[in-house]
């Protein structure tokens, strides 16, 4: 199998399976516990949490894992819209962000009285500073901007983003869950207060994520009970996870340069022979502020699940820009929201490369996408329409 | 997530194509929902559908229904087309997602607009064929390009 959907979940590095396993049945100790096994996973945990501090320029205690990135996400709006409450209700957002930060702006609209400002992106995915701007108002408390999107990779101008929110004295949160380990990344230097990530995307395994909250940020405990995690996250912590997560967030973070740059080469390859060698396909994203291993394709007259379906029985995992393989009819928010057309808008596809992807497995890749596309084409009556069209006009 | 049935017909899509000078062509469904359908029948003087082919713009549970619609009407009379429900090409695919029942809508549809436009081009009435729903005008596709 030639795995290319590295934005949906990666492969658990051999390296954090090895790590993480002694804490499942050796020390397998509380790390609340007073004896000494429980000590084992007690200092597990602090060394994970410096290794994850030290790739964003965080202080240890500022990081607070979680179950993974979607409930960082969910903690750090809906916390923020209570705690500061007596300041104002107003978010500022935008219209690319994952779901988890949708969906939770959504409760807060309809459920808790928010009021949302869900920012316009350009044609490449980038957040109109503008906009942002002129969105502010006194009651507006907190500015949620993903560091890079998961569907079209763009990367956010996060920085600017970051000092525009300081200036206005607003908290700055970023769902980083994709930038995480891919790109440098210091909360300092951009401003951020609050940052999410997931473990299951760095190689690391399912089931943990982090929020990190800058040190005077007030927000409270989103799962209640005992009083772990600085009493901020209750739940007896995953240690597996943990370590894990840790391990890979060092991994990541050590071959970040290498690695990056080898998948980036590769990606512009596998960009450049789809638009070359293609026709009507057209890049989704921005050229250059880009993930460095995500590639997102439209191909016009074809819709995404049936271009899936047929690279899965050749063998190549990918994923598409439409959601009509996850339950919902609607074409991706993410490509619309760029300005897509709803029929381009179903015909995209994501390949997302890791360390492991080969030049042959590009070019494999990139020969059965053209002989699909080709087919889906030939039964295609948006590309029917087209021909006669062409010729028409000839 | 689909039975053998439809990864057969996404696979290996039967009566795929188009006919010049069809008896009646329709066309249903639109871009918003991701499923264009487009329906060719060749419809000799007796009424009975000589061929039936199609080009369809979709998922595999809407390439696939398209298929099983085509073979179901093949041979039949215009009445025996009319009978041939979405339930009908549900279950000759056994089964379908829930989410992907809307498919096999769009193939009934089909096979209605393309018997609607045979009848308006003869200038003759089926009994018990009504106007179909979702027809999109040429206009509206070349419109969203």
């Amino acid at each position: 199998m030639i795995y290319l959907d590295n934005a949906a979940t990666t492969k658990t590095a051999p390296e954090v399976v090895e790590a993480m396993l002694p804490y499942f049945s050796e020390f397998y100790g509380n790390p609340s516990s007073i004896y000494e096994i429980a000590g084992k996973s007690k200092e597990a945990i602090t060394k994970a949490r410096e290794q994850i501090a030290q790739v964003i320029g965080a202080r240890p205690e500022e990081i607070y894992f979680t179950a993974g990135g979607t409930e960082a996400d969910n903690w750090a709006l809906a916390a923020t819209y209570e705690a500061y409450a007596s300041k104002g209700n107003h978010i500022i957002t935008t219209k690319i962000e994952h779901h988890a930060i949708l969906h939770t702006c959504e409760y807060l609209e309809k459920q808790r009285g928010a009021r949302v400002t869900y920012v316009d992106v350009d044609e490449n995915g980038i957040v109109k500073l503008d906009d942002l701007q002129k969105a502010i108002t006194p009651e507006t408390i907190l500015i949620s901007v993903m560091t890079a999107n998961n569907e079209i990779g763009t990367i956010q101008p996060v920085e600017e983003i970051g000092r525009i929110a300081k200036e206005h004295n607003i908290l700055f949160h970023t769902d980083a869950v994709q930038a995480f380990g891919q790109i440098p990344l210091n909360v300092d230097e951009c401003h951020i207060d609050m940052l999410s990530s997931s473990g299951h995307k760095i190689n690391g395994p399912k089931g943990i994520g982090f929020l990190y909250i800058r040190k005077g940020v007030k927000i409270r405990s989103f799962i209640h009970g005992g009083a772990q995690e600085r009493k901020r996250r209750a739940g007896t912590e995953n240690v597996p996870g943990i370590v894990g997560y840790g391990a890979a967030a060092k991994m990541a973070v050590d071959t970040m340069k290498e690695r990056t740059a080898k998948e980036a080469e590769l990606r512009d390859h596998l960009i450049h022979r789809i638009l070359t060698e293609i026709p009507h396909s057209r890049l989704n994203g921005d050229p250059v502020k880009r993930l460095p291993n995500n590639c997102n394709i439209s191909f016009e007259f074809i819709e995404g699940e049936s271009l899936l379906i047929m690279l899965d029985m050749k063998g190549i995992a990918a994923s598409s820009g439409s959601a009509c393989t996850s339950g919902s009819l609607d074409p991706s928010h993410v490509l619309l929201a760029i300005g897509l057309p709803h029929e381009i808008a179903h015909g995209s596809l994501r390949l997302t490369l890791s360390a492991e992807t080969t030049r042959e497995d590009i070019d494999y890749t990139v020969d059965q996408i053209k002989e699909i596309v080709a087919r889906l084409r030939s039964m295609s009556p948006l590309y029917e329409d087209f021909l006669k069209k062409q010729e028409k006009i000839r | 997530m689909y039975s053998d049935k439809v990864m057969d017909h996404f696979q290996n899509p039967r009566n795929v194509g188009e006919i010049e000078n069809a008896s009646g062509v329709g066309t249903v469904g639109n871009a918003k929902c991701g499923d264009i359908m487009r329906m060719y029948l060749d419809i000799d003087d007796n009424g009975i559908i000589q061929d039936c082919k199609f080009k369809t713009f979709g998922c595999g549970a809407a390439v696939a229904t398209s298929s099983m619609a085509t073979e179901l009407v093949k041979g039949k009379t215009i009445q025996q087309a009319l009978e041939v429900t979405n339930k009908a090409v549900m279950d000759a695919l056994d089964g379908l997602p829930p989410v992907k029942v809307h498919c096999s809508l769009l193939a009934e549809e089909a096979i209605h607009a393309a018997l609607w436009d045979y009848a308006e081009k003869h200038g003759i009435k089926i009994e018990g064929l009504e106007k179909p729903k979702s027809d999109i005008s040429e206009e509206e596709v070349e419109e969203e390009y």
